[in-house]
């Protein structure tokens, strides 16, 4: 048996073990790479940085924890951005994990970093059934469809409310989703319908589906997986997970990339011997 | 206390899973049931918790009586576990479906149609890159959208134009799977960072322990197979 009929028939548990230890190498050994800032992510920092100090930002967290290893990371650091700028933070969630994991970023980022106040620099109105019908109602009236915040208190006793009716008063919107509700329907509600500026964050598989948007001017800026939250953390000059993880990423991609390779030229050659 | 047992769970139930790509084995069975098991009880608490009191038991309760028909047809879609009955789930389906489509029906179209065929009205009549890029997206419009009609034979320039259609096709194929599998492998990082972070002092070295009990049992399993089977003989 030679080198190709070994390669073609190589146990795919040394594949598994050698991408195991292209992602745990980088981790237990940092390697710091550059990274550079895509347009995408560069014009959803833009839009939020031109927001003057005390304007609104909703940010609606649509996803859950299967997916935090991707788009938590962009929370932090969207978060992280909107209040060093001054910026009031509104936090919805169409997904019924959306409104814990809003608490969580909000106890990292709003309480132990910037020293926010609840109620007067940042609220979680928690989560609400109904997808698109609930951006519908927001359009409206905010205190309608979430008559309370996500621990029942009213929101005409929290002063960053006082003087927010629905989404006219919100500056930017920037969607964080991992599917349906989410982006599309963010686009379709508060950007066709109210001509709101809508930025999002998504999973890199759903990414893909939103280009589109960004070419139409329907979306403002995305962040589009773990390297679009590595971009923002670039930005806002924090690096965190995202930054970290990007290394065993490269590294992760190029054993995979390393297999593609192998896989053709054997296919090739195999093909070849065929005909001969 | 709470935490390192937290800790120790996650760490058991990530390396129970990943030991599926060694080969099928009762720990990833286990794993498997557990999620499976607390999935369905988890969301069925979070749903009552979120959906059906606040959304029909409180409001219900507050007076607001035009509640209870959603509640009745919310009953009617469980009807489809009876045979017999199974039928009447079907007006509740259509209600959701009909008052969907109509709902989305025209943000839809504006969103995801219109405003997509406006973005292909592009200029190319300058000598500069947005052009190209500009020429590149109309090329590649219009060759798709032939490749897709089926009323004539992809034959000629015709067919030439459908084949131009399949590779940008291929390459809008090949853009998403890359972006699946960075996707996949971002995960990956997500569950070996908490690994990481596990098996450390502070979380009484939960990683390292479990897996070598892990692998120890593997090996156990091995031998006594290897030993039984040597028997057999």
């Amino acid at each position: 048996m030679n080198l190709f009929d070994k390669l073609k028939h190589i146990d795919r548990r040394i594949i598994f073990v050698l991408i195991a230890l292209s992602v745990l190498i980088p981790i237990l050994i940092p390697i710091r790479l550059k990274i550079h800032v895509s347009q995408p992510v560069q014009s959803l920092y833009d839009e939020v940085d031109r927001l003057p100090p005390g304007s609104n930002i909703l940010m609606a967290f649509d996803y859950g924890p299967s997916t935090m290893p991707e788009v938590h990371p962009m929370a932090l650091a969207l978060l992280r951005h909107a209040f060093s700028k001054d910026l009031k933070v509104i936090a919805v969630a169409l997904w019924p994990e959306g409104a814990s994991l809003a608490q969580d970023v909000f106890g990292v980022v709003a309480e132990d970093e910037f020293h926010k106040a609840y109620g007067v620099d940042y609220v979680n109105l928690g989560f609400k059934a109904g997808g698109i019908v609930v951006i519908q109602a927001l359009g409206t009236s905010i205190s309608a469809i979430f008559p309370t915040d996500h621990t029942g208190t009213p929101l005409e006793t929290l002063p960053i409310m006082e003087k927010v009716a629905n989404l006219d008063d919100i500056g930017l919107i920037v969607d964080l989703s991992a599917g349906d509700p989410g982006i599309r329907h963010w686009v379709m509600i508060a950007q066709a319908r109210y001509q709101k500026k809508v930025g999002g964050g998504c999973t890199a598989v759903s990414a893909p589906a939103f280009y589109p948007y960004l070419q139409t001017g329907q979306l403002v800026g995305l962040l589009g997986g773990l390297v679009g939250a590595a971009e923002y953390e670039t930005l806002v000059k924090h690096p965190d997970s995202a930054t970290a993880g990007m290394s065993s990423q490269a590294l992760s991609h190029a054993v995979i990339i390393l297999f593609i390779l192998i896989g053709n030229i054997t296919y090739f050659i195999e093909r070849r011997r065929a005909k001969k | 206390m709470s935490t390192i047992l937290g800790a120790w769970v996650a760490v058991a139930l990530t390396l129970f899973i990943f030991s599926f790509l060694y080969k099928d084995n009762p720990f990833y069975k286990f794993a498997e049931h557990i999620f499976v098991g607390v999935s369905a009880g988890y969301w069925v608490v979070y749903e009552y918790h979120n959906v059906i009191r606040p959304n029909l038991i409180e409001p219900v309760s507050q007076g607001q009586y035009i509640y209870i028909v959603s509640g009745i047809m919310g009953v009617m879609m469980l009807t489809r576990v009876l045979p017999k009955v199974g039928w009447i789930s079907r007006w509740a389906i259509a209600f959701t479906v009909g008052m969907g489509a109509g709902y989305s029906f025209i943000t839809y179209l504006q969103s995801n149609a219109l405003d997509q065929v406006k973005a292909t009205l592009l200029p190319v009549n300058t000598l500069d890159f947005h052009a190209f890029n500009n020429a590149l997206i109309i090329v590649g419009v219009f060759c798709a959208l032939v490749y897709f009609f089926f009323s004539k034979e992809h034959k000629g320039i015709f067919g030439g134009v459908a084949k131009v259609g399949i590779w940008f096709l291929m390459i809008t194929f090949g853009a998403s799977f890359g972006y699946t599998v960075m996707a996949r492998i971002s995960l990956l990082i997500g569950r070996c960072t908490d690994l990481v972070t596990f098996s450390s002092k502070e979380y009484s070295y939960a990683t390292p322990i479990l897996l070598l009990c892990i692998v120890a049992a593997f090996v156990i399993a091995e031998l006594r197979g290897k030993s039984s089977a040597s028997d057999r003989v």
